[in-house]
């Protein structure tokens, strides 16, 4: 099958059961997606398919019909999206493991919501678990994006 | 407090191993220096000072951060001390792990290991301390834990930056021909201010490094501090936000296979039968093989990729054997609950209790039980190791908290020497304790002997990860007190009994080494809190179930926390005493005590009048070196009880980084509360439960409170600050919740009895 992830085409030969996160991890060389659960209950595998957040541990990636990003596909540590930016300015991440998903599902968030309230990032942020205890930075962090990407950064 | 003559008699434990005496090792061993490791393996035109800098000629400044990074920041802040003294930016520098090596041994992880509490400097307890130093050193754990990596490295690294330092402007005066005491450094260079005249730390640094180092260091003063003492960006931060592949989950090596394990849910039984038919058919199964180890018995499997050894391990149809302990919850509570009943380790006896109990009127007893289950860790990042066995040489690449011990264990496993093993330490998607553990690379080096030197990436599902920890130990306490006249305690008993922590680490790590004498860790956080009462005794019974335990965030403290704390609280409301005005009479001889005290009740406003529905609880715990207190907010809202915020002030002797600092102490009390709201490991047929995070969920961004926090520095020792934020959150929370609804929370975890929002 033929998929696009992060711009980029691949021609993956997989089980079609076999859920994305493990097509792009072993098969696509994509480590940023990362394994937490398998059962779409942590958060850690979050990528974007057609720019909804998905649980790629949970999703076959036989139904994946649109184009799927992974926090590698929305930049780079010379050009940091600002999400990615804020978090580097808020020092959100301790030990990091989960800061894929949590990026993606805010990115997700204020791809749809431009200004969201408290209530919106715990709707959109609650199936994101952190064990280091990181909330309240992720809190800060998302509101210093949207200064962030309102000023164009 | 124990006397020298008590400690000459007995044997007490420590870490992994058990030492008699724990004075008596030679300080010859102590003195000899270790090799430095960095020798032998430098790139070209790279030299090396010490095991903790090497410096090209090209300028690059490479600082080793020997501890690991789970984190807690401990990269960032080692490689500031040795900055620090070097004289370069932190902006300047590679931070490199380094090599498993005896050179990076950590002594203070072993300082407080004795029977003594923090804060008893008498000459007794000092000598002791230095004794365990030179164990850590003896023993050459190169480990990352008991929050002791900032105490361990705080003055051999500062000294290993400013011996660098030296040797360069040594070597940078001769090359000049300008006196050493007219060079100043900054930047990474060496600088003649007369003349103009610079060099680069690189121009000089092989010459440098054949030089004597110095034989008196000097260092800076405090005041003279540009990166230590404030906030730096974590070294870590650009490749956490960006998904870079430093994770053990993410190494990705050439011709690389994969496999996962399914290990017997019963701990320490064997299969009884197996039927490999089904699985061994699947399409990407390559081979599957059997696991044995101290860590129990199981298969690995080998496969093309991640799932469909994920999907074999599911098919693999397995019988085990019954196991050696009692088949469920209920059976388990019952043998730790007879256990209090039998004798223990007196491991504080002031006054004398017996006594004081014997004539105590009814009423001015207060009596409680109280028990918390065991626990996983559940770190993010399920366990995972990548093994490669070739030509005699095992490679192993993972997460850990103890690099010289998965070097040596998967030497011993694979039948090798230790010289034919090298560890990469990763960055760890979260520890917690329970990445001193091995069993992860053990499996993974076993699976390696089978791909004919392909290396291969073994990767644990959560539920094998859930059902294969080395668990903080289920326990129960049975407290009791006498109030005087004043409502103030006259005198405390507590008997604390639990499975040993020590016992089951020595079974997994050195069977051969029989456990001796008792184990603290059973009455940490219990025993050793700076409160004067005249009668005060506390005992731990080491509980005989071999379900594995280990060391979990805090480890004895986040128990004997809650157990003490929770108590305390009692105690003030039957003797009508404020909480907090409790606490700073008992503490009147620490000072540093007494002013975390304050202070945490001055930032939450104590004693002010809060708004119907909302309520206060306060906690103190000294753990790890560090003097902490909190105060956690809760609410009644119509969805059940809110923590809306939670106040926490530190006294950490010491803060060389005040924003890692402030959130390891925020990290820390989420991990408690996590546990304190709603996770437990129970037990069925022998085996665990709970399988993923929908039966053992942790805090949510939704039901994170607020928090504030002040750190302090009114202490003369510096402490640690990755675990002390967890000890106190549980009861904070327990006494709020009493303070809010009249029902005192005894037992864990709290969802038993009462809701959350």
């Amino acid at each position: 099958m033929r998929l696009t992830v992060d711009g980029q085409a691949f021609d993956v030969n997989a089980d079609p059961e076999m859920p994305l996160l493990w097509a792009l991890r072993d098969l696509m060389g994509k480590t940023g997606p990362k394994f937490g659960c398998g059962i779409a209950a942590c958060g850690a595998c979050t990528v974007h398919v057609d720019g909804q957040p998905v649980r790629s541990c949970s999703l076959p990636v036989g139904e994946v019909t649109g184009a799927v990003t992974t926090i590698e596909g929305i930049g780079t540590e010379g050009k940091l999206h600002p999400v990615q930016q804020a978090w580097l300015e808020e020092q959100v991440a301790q030990c990091g493991y989960c800061q894929a998903g949590q990026i993606m599902s805010a990115v997700a968030l204020l791809d749809q919501v431009a200004d969201p309230t408290d209530a919106d990032i715990d709707d959109a942020m609650g199936g994101n678990l952190c064990r280091c205890g990181t909330y309240p930075k992720i809190r800060v962090a998302i509101k210093r994006a949207v200064v962030l990407k309102t000023a164009g950064i | 407090m124990a006397s020298i003559g008590k400690i000459a008699r007995r044997t007490f434990l420590i870490g992994a191993a058990a030492i008699a005496g724990g004075v008596a090792v030679g300080y010859y061993y102590y003195r000899k220096p270790y090799p430095n490791p960095l020798e032998g393996n430098l790139a070209a035109d790279e030299a090396t000072f010490n095991p903790y800098v090497k410096i090209g000629a090209d300028n690059t400044i490479t600082i080793i951060a020997p501890r690991a990074e789970m984190g807690q920041g401990i990269s960032t802040t080692l490689a500031a001390m040795v900055a620090e003294e070097l004289d370069v930016g932190l902006g300047q520098v590679k931070v490199e792990h380094g090599p498993a090596s005896y050179a990076y041994y950590n002594s203070a992880i072993l300082e407080e290991g004795g029977p003594f509490a923090f804060f008893d400097e008498s000459m007794t307890a000092e000598i002791v301390r230095a004794g365990m130093g030179v164990v850590g050193k003896f023993l050459a754990l190169q480990g990352t834990g008991g929050s002791a990596s900032t105490r361990d490295g705080f003055d051999k690294m500062r000294q290993a930056g400013a011996a660098a330092r030296q040797m360069l402007i040594a070597a940078a005066a001769q090359k000049l021909g300008i006196a050493a005491a007219d060079l100043e450094t900054a930047n990474g260079s060496i600088l003649h201010k007369a003349s103009g005249k610079s060099l680069t730390y690189g121009a000089v640094a092989a010459t440098a490094a054949t030089m004597a180092p110095p034989a008196e260091i000097r260092l800076k003063d405090k005041a003279d501090w540009k990166l230590l003492g404030k906030p730096q960006k974590r070294i870590d931060m650009p490749a956490k936000v960006t998904g870079a592949p430093i994770f053990g989950i993410d190494v990705t090596l050439p011709d690389m296979l994969y496999g996962t394990v399914k290990m017997s849910p019963r701990f320490w039984a064997k299969p009884v039968k197996v039927d490999f038919s089904k699985a061994g058919k699947m399409p990407g199964v390559i081979k599957i093989v059997p696991i044995d180890t101290n860590y129990g018995h199981g298969f690995g499997i080998i496969a093309e990729n991640t799932w469909a050894a994920f999907k074999a391990a599911e098919a693999i149809d397995t019988e085990w054997a019954d196991p050696e302990y009692p088949l469920d919850s209920a059976g388990i509570s019952e043998v730790l609950k007879q256990a209090l009943g039998t004798k223990g380790s007196v491991m504080r006896d002031d006054g004398d209790v017996d006594t004081a109990f014997a004539d105590a009127p009814r009423e001015k007893i207060v009596e409680a039980d109280y028990a918390v289950p065991y626990l996983a860790h559940a770190t993010m990042e399920p366990m995972n190791a990548t093994a490669r066995l070739k030509d005699g040489v095992l490679d192993i690449w993972c997460g850990n908290q103890a690099p010289t011990l998965v070097r040596q264990l998967c030497a011993n496993a694979v039948g090798i020497e230790q010289d034919k093993v090298s560890v990469h330490t990763t960055f760890m998607g979260g520890g917690f304790g329970r990445r001193v553990e091995v069993d992860y690379a053990l499996c993974a080096a076993l699976m390696a002997k089978e791909t004919a030197g392909r290396p291969i990436k073994v990767i644990w599902t959560r539920e094998e990860d859930m059902r294969h920890d080395a668990y903080r130990p289920a326990s129960v306490g049975k407290f009791q007190a006498r109030l005087g006249d004043d409502g103030m305690p006259v005198a405390i008993d507590m008997t604390i009994a639990s499975p040993s922590m020590i016992t089951s680490t020595l079974r997994r790590l050195f069977p051969s080494i029989s456990p001796l004498g008792p184990d603290k860790s059973i009455v940490d956080g219990a025993h050793n809190q700076p409160y004067t009462i005249p009668n005060y005794r506390v005992t731990g019974v080491a509980a005989p179930v071999s379900i594995p335990v280990g060391s979990w965030r805090s480890v004895g403290s986040s128990i004997n926390g809650f157990f003490h704390e929770g108590f305390l609280d009692e105690i003030a409301v039957a003797g009508k005493t404020d909480p907090v005005e409790l606490r700073k009479k008992l503490m009147a001889a620490y000072p540093a005590a007494v002013k975390v005290v304050e202070k945490v009740a001055e930032m939450a406003k104590w004693g002010e009048a809060l708004p119907a529905g909302k309520a206060k609880g306060m906690t103190f715990t000294l753990s790890f070196g560090s003097w902490v207190g909190e105060i956690v907010q809760v609410a009644d809202t119509p969805a059940g009880i809110r923590i809306e915020k939670v106040w926490i002030a530190a006294d950490v002797g010491t803060a060389l980084d005040p924003g890692i600092i402030e959130a390891q102490l925020i990290s820390g009390a989420v991990y408690g509360l996590s546990a304190a709201i709603s996770q437990e490991i129970t037990f069925a047929d022998g085996m665990v439960e709970q399988s993923n995070f929908h039966d053992y969920d942790a805090m949510r961004i939704f039901q994170c409170p607020a928090f504030e926090v002040a750190i302090l520095e009114n202490f003369h020792k510096m402490g640690g600050v990755g675990e002390v934020g967890t000890p106190p959150a549980a009861p904070a929370l327990a006494n709020a919740i009493f303070a809010l609804t009249g029902k005192r929370i005894r037992t864990l975890p709290m969802s038993k009895e009462v809701t959350f929002a």
